[in-house]
């Protein structure tokens, strides 16, 4: 059994925690390289902003329906996430932490009401750090996922399911009618790992809903499409496919998390293990073809053991957007040791790659630079030395990517809230 | 209270190794780590308890709200400090300043408490 705990909204739910005047407006956080839309409230999405919309096209709803456009402000998103994470942790021993905003933690060995012991997870979430959360419960991790689909939807729009499924979704304590209805009231393409392209076959092949394709026969499925599906499929039959691979659209953030088999103390070990949850996650990055613009990096004590408890993470900007395992790692390790404190009995350390944008955008650059760190630091003070001697732009003239990087930049300084709970001069004000 | 009564004398005992613990702030002024947060206080109606402009407010969003707490609510969008007024089904925001008036909710409006002011720090320059 698997819960899934997902923030609704997550970046703008966490700017809305020291904005409140926010709340009940249309608000979008941007991505700051391609100012594409990467996080809307309910009421930006009921003006039909899409995910991804790029900003010069939603531009004008800012001035006719008071869209407000914040750039993304990772250090903040991982501050809460972290906090957010810790709390669900209470859920269950075992937790695998998916992205900033998304946990799934085992519930197999969790006794007692798991539907109610959710809502309280929940709201104690929701009091304690500000962050609106939904909590689905599965039999498998697809299942879970679904269920975190009702909960939010259940919630955001009054009748697409019973009410009693808002918030916390627990499919595995419903009749089967119950289970089927539910089925029938999703389209196909809310399934994870379901993409665009695979469910426009099924919906063109007469699968529109969950129903349709819980009930096609796993092995005519293996032979019409492919292991992939037919694992799906038989992941919301119940079975549970361990190694199943989810891939097909490319990821918003990339986690690599682990709880350890014995408690970790001493810094030289934690090192190792977050290179090794770097490497992973620069692996991961490159297989997409994407580049990471941020390095959040996270430590913590074990909620179930009774000692004291320590719980740190830190977001570490990239110069710039990277794939390359030596930056990241680098980065990686120099948040680990920015909130390591000796005397510890650490339990669990994670990297998480945010602010991800398509390897693309950056190609002219990558061609200056692709041989090895040191070259490039080189080639990085020459540019620096350059630009300061003869004037700045002396050398971005030559590349269209650093000019874009630029521009982004200066939106980036425009449109980013403070760094409310990571700098101590930009604490949010209360009137006194 | 965090320093232990026993003195040991001689040679330590090797099980004694929950001994006194040089004294944590942070462990003193924070309750609970994922509900705490800090915000700068600005102003001069909480004088009267002790909380100058530019002080650090710590404020904890794990404690339910009391009569008498000193609260950081949400009023028209914004934080404010103050000290809540809870009693025979009245609800109000007061200052701990004369010269400031009480905040009280228009008829069907709620008063959004965010979280409690646990501790206050005032830091020097020096």
């Amino acid at each position: 059994m698997y819960a899934l705990v997902d923030g609704n909204n997550f970046y703008v739910s966490c700017e809305r925690v020291f904005r409140p005047s926010l709340n009940g407006l249309p608000v979008c956080v941007l991505s700051n390289n391609d100012g594409c839309a990467i996080s809307r409230s309910n009421e930006a999405k009921a003006l039909g902003i899409t995910m991804g919309a790029p900003w010069f096209k939603i531009k004008h709803l800012a001035e006719t329906d008071g869209l407000v456009a914040l750039s993304a402000n990772f250090a903040l998103y991982g501050d809460l996430s972290d906090r957010m994470m810790s709390l669900a942790a209470g859920l269950g021993p075992h937790q695998e932490i998916y992205s900033i905003d998304e946990s799934f933690i085992d519930l197999s060995d969790v006794a007692g009401n798991l539907t109610e012991r959710s809502h309280k997870i929940r709201s104690r979430i929701l009091q304690w750090v500000g962050i609106p959360c939904g909590i689905g419960i599965g039999s498998t991790k697809t299942l879970a996922k679904l269920a975190n689909h009702v909960a939010k939807s259940a919630e955001r729009k009054p009748g697409s399911y019973p009410e009693q499924l808002a918030q916390v979704c627990n499919l595995a304590v419903l009749t089967p009618s119950e289970l089927d209805a539910v089925f029938a009231a999703t389209p196909v393409n809310e399934v994870w790992g379901i993409g665009r392209q695979i469910s426009k076959q099924l919906i063109d092949g007469g699968v529109k809903t969950v129903l349709d394709l819980v009930r096609l026969d796993p092995a005519m499925v293996k032979r019409r499409w492919s292991v992939v599906l037919e694992r799906t499929v038989r992941e919301l039959q119940g079975i549970n496919c361990v190694e199943l691979e989810h891939s097909p659209q490319p990821k918003q953030e990339i986690a690599c998390t682990r709880s350890f088999g014995h408690p970790v103390t001493e810094l030289a070990d934690l090192s190792e293990a977050v290179t090794e949850f770097a490497s992973r996650a620069a692996q991961k990055l490159r297989k997409q073809s994407s580049l990471a613009g941020q390095v959040l990096c996270f430590i913590r004590t074990s909620p179930f053991r009774r000692e004291e408890q320590y719980s740190r993470s830190v977001t570490i900007p990239l110069r710039r957007p990277s794939a390359d395992t030596a930056i990241i790692v680098e980065a990686a390790l120099t948040g680990l040791a920015a909130i390591y404190r000796r005397g510890f009995k650490l339990a669990k350390a994670g990297v998480m790659l945010l602010d991800l944008q398509p390897d693309t955008v950056q190609q002219q650059e990558l061609a200056l630079e692709d041989d090895g760190s040191h070259d490039r630091s080189r080639l990085m003070s020459t540019l620096d030395d350059l630009n300061q001697r003869y004037g700045r732009g002396t050398i971005l003239l030559a590349s269209a990517g650093l000019a874009g990087d630029r521009r982004a930049w200066s939106m980036k300084q425009e449109r980013r809230t403070p760094g409310y709970t990571t700098c101590l001069d930009d604490l949010a004000v209360a009137h006194a | 209270m965090l320093i232990s009564n026993r003195v040991c004398a001689g040679f330590p005992s090797p099980a004694e190794d929950l001994g006194a613990q040089r004294i944590d702030l942070t462990q003193m002024l924070i309750v609970h780590a994922q509900a705490t947060y800090f915000l700068r206080a600005r102003g001069t109606s909480m004088e009267g308890v002790g909380i100058f402009d530019n002080d650090i407010l710590v404020v904890d969003k794990a404690i339910k709200p009391r009569h008498n707490h000193i609260v950081v609510a949400v009023v028209d969008g914004d934080f404010t400090a103050k000290c809540l007024y809870q009693r025979a089904g009245r609800i109000k925001l007061r200052a701990a300043n004369p010269t400031f008036a009480d905040i009280v909710p228009k008829e069907g409006q709620t008063l959004e408490v965010w979280g409690v002011v646990t501790s206050s720090i005032k830091q020097f320059k020096v």
